[in-house]
């Protein structure tokens, strides 16, 4: 194959891929702002005939819907909260500080990781039940406190905090809360971005957890309440697509906004095996 | 302090919500397994009865467990395969030297993995529609005539199959393209010395290197596949005639609408026993394969 051909023959598969790719995102910002009824027709329409942002109206005034968006954005930025304050000390400590049975408890942690944390649900669902904690914000946050692919992130990036800047602080007599907040971590700035966008997109896009403990409407998170009413609402398409708009939306503009970060972390988390 | 002390209290609170919030419910997981827990043990524990392994033997017996496996199988191991030619494929456009604009089309193949998976299974729903429906509608092009996607017992789990392959092929795209790029250049300068053509270098160059990767990539890809439940949920919640019935929506619904906590229990440590008996099975397999 000549080398134009060959390249003319490349970039029109990436193409056609992400065109594939990209349409169902496309077509569901499209019906999202078309009149109710105007995607069941046939043959189905690509664009509206005149955009309308009815749907989105109705959502916030009718559906009450700003307060699922504000139980997902406060979940979703406790969640992060939480995981950077137990993972980055947790992650340091397995890293640079030495301390009796480290690396037994960290093979313990990475053995941990084959088990599906499904497996937990049941009795912690009556352990939250015994607290009180089912049906608040504070059950939903418990699965992400602390977490094994957390703590590896941290430590595979701070292990290449050099000792000796370490040592030095501590010549300087400098305690080790004093080092880790003032020397640790400004090196770990860029894990610590990585860590809180993965931890605010997986507790956005978390279903299955949600959907056990919080089964209050009023405090249900986005996709799970959206789930629910795209049982009731079948036909109302545009409707449906105005409701994913919202919930996929923000995730995408902040993946978007911190991609270089995203991938650290996905390749980070990769080579865990 | 000394960094030995400072070390343990630096690990305490994160090993500790670990302890508490992932060890224990593990093993009262499988204790709980063990007991007929139901509604009324909800109530008050001391309607709790230990019947050992009563709670598996009877999923044995149970038409929808069997139901259940086949489905949650038939989904790994048409899913897997198919999700990760994908992510092979478009890594190696994506990695071709005649590829241009590659920053913008890593983006787009990637964004369906950071999607609301919730939300885009409402999207496939209405893009599945028998009657209005974009994918029937752009078969009929080729004088296909309409599949009811999601109400053809033959049909709902291919359909999740292509919602799955769409949302999650990027995430392994992006690991092997970085597996690609670590590929030494001198190795192909080596085969084209040596008078390979491209299929031959693909064969003999970009396969054996990649391997590793490619059996870290399927042992994880089918882990996740193990635990579809969102999917079926949102788009056919089971149906139709069972068929999109997965181990985790069995689960699911033993616990969390029936209130069969125990029974539920021992689904999830079934679950559990497939996908460690896979990923040691996948493991072993390839150990052999690369030894023979």
């Amino acid at each position: 194959m000549r080398r134009p051909l060959a390249s003319v023959v490349v970039n029109l598969a990436l193409a056609v891929a992400a065109l594939v790719t990209l349409f169902p995102l496309a077509w569901m910002v499209s019906a999202s702002l078309m009149r109710p009824g105007e995607a069941s027709t046939y043959p189905p329409p690509m664009l509206p005939h005149a955009a309308t942002l009815a749907n989105y109206r109705l959502l916030f005034a009718e559906h009450g819907i700003v307060r699922q968006v504000a139980n997902s954005l406060l979940i979703s930025l406790l969640a992060t909260a939480l995981s950077l304050t137990f993972n980055l000390s947790a992650g340091y400590a397995f890293a640079k500080l030495q301390f009796s049975g480290r690396e037994r408890a960290f093979r313990l942690l990475m053995g941990a990781l084959i088990i599906p944390a499904q497996v937990t649900m049941m009795p912690l669902f009556l352990m939250l039940k015994e607290m009180g904690l089912v049906n608040s914000y504070a059950g939903a946050l418990v699965p992400w406190l602390a977490s094994v692919f957390g703590i590896y992130l941290v430590r595979q990036y701070a292990l290449t905090i050099p000792d000796e800047i370490l040592e030095a602080a501590r010549m300087d007599g400098a305690g080790e809360l004093r080092i880790f907040a003032s020397v640790v971590l400004p090196l770990l700035k860029p894990i610590i971005v990585t860590l809180a966008v993965l931890t605010f997109l997986g507790s956005w896009n978390d279903f299955m957890w949600p959907l056990i403990v919080l089964t209050d409407h009023a405090l249900q998170t986005l996709p799970v309440a959206l789930a629910a009413l795209s049982r009731e609402h079948v036909q109302d398409v545009e409707l449906m697509m105005a409701g994913a708009v919202i919930t996929v939306l923000p995730v995408l503009l902040l993946f978007l906004a911190l991609q270089r970060y995203y991938m650290r972390g996905l390749l980070v988390g990769s080579v865990k095996g | 302090m000394k960094p030995a002390r400072a070390g343990w209290l630096f690990a305490a609170p994160a090993l500790l919500a670990i302890a508490v919030f992932f060890v224990v419910p593990v093993a009262a997981a499988l204790l709980m397994s063990a007991t007929d827990f139901d509604i009324y043990g909800l109530a008050s524990l001391r309607n709790v009865r230990f019947i050992g392994l009563e709670n598996y033997l009877q999923l044995l017996q149970r038409p929808l467990f069997w139901r259940a496996l086949f489905n949650t199988l038939f989904f790994v191991v048409v899913g897997v395969p198919l999700s990760i030619a994908v992510s092979l494929g478009t890594a190696l456009l994506l990695h071709s030297r005649l590829a241009r604009f590659k920053g913008f089309f890593r983006t787009a193949l990637f964004s369906p993995v950071v999607t609301t998976l919730a939300a885009v299974a409402v999207v496939w729903v209405f893009l599945l529609h028998t009657r209005y429906g974009l994918l029937n509608y752009a078969l009929s092009w080729i004088g296909l005539h309409p599949i009811d996607w999601l109400g053809n017992p033959h049909w709902a789990m291919p359909a999740i199959v292509l919602l799955s392959v769409w949302k999650n092929f990027g995430y392994n795209m992006i690991i092997l393209l970085a597996g690609l790029q670590a590929i030494p250049g001198h190795l192909y300068e080596a085969a084209q010395l040596d008078g390979a053509g491209s299929g031959a270098m693909f064969r003999h160059v970009t396969v054996p290197s990649l391997a590793p990767m490619l059996v870290m990539v399927s042992v994880l890809t089918m882990a996740g596949h193990f635990q579809l439940f969102a999917e079926p949920y949102v788009m056919t919640q089971g149906g139709p005639a069972e068929r999109t019935v997965t181990v985790l929506y069995l689960m699911y619904e033993d616990g969390f609408k029936w209130w069969s906590l125990g029974s539920a229990s021992s689904v999830a440590f079934v679950l559990f026993a497939f996908m460690l008996g896979f990923s040691l099975l996948q493991t072993r397999l390839t150990r052999g394969v690369a030894a023979a």
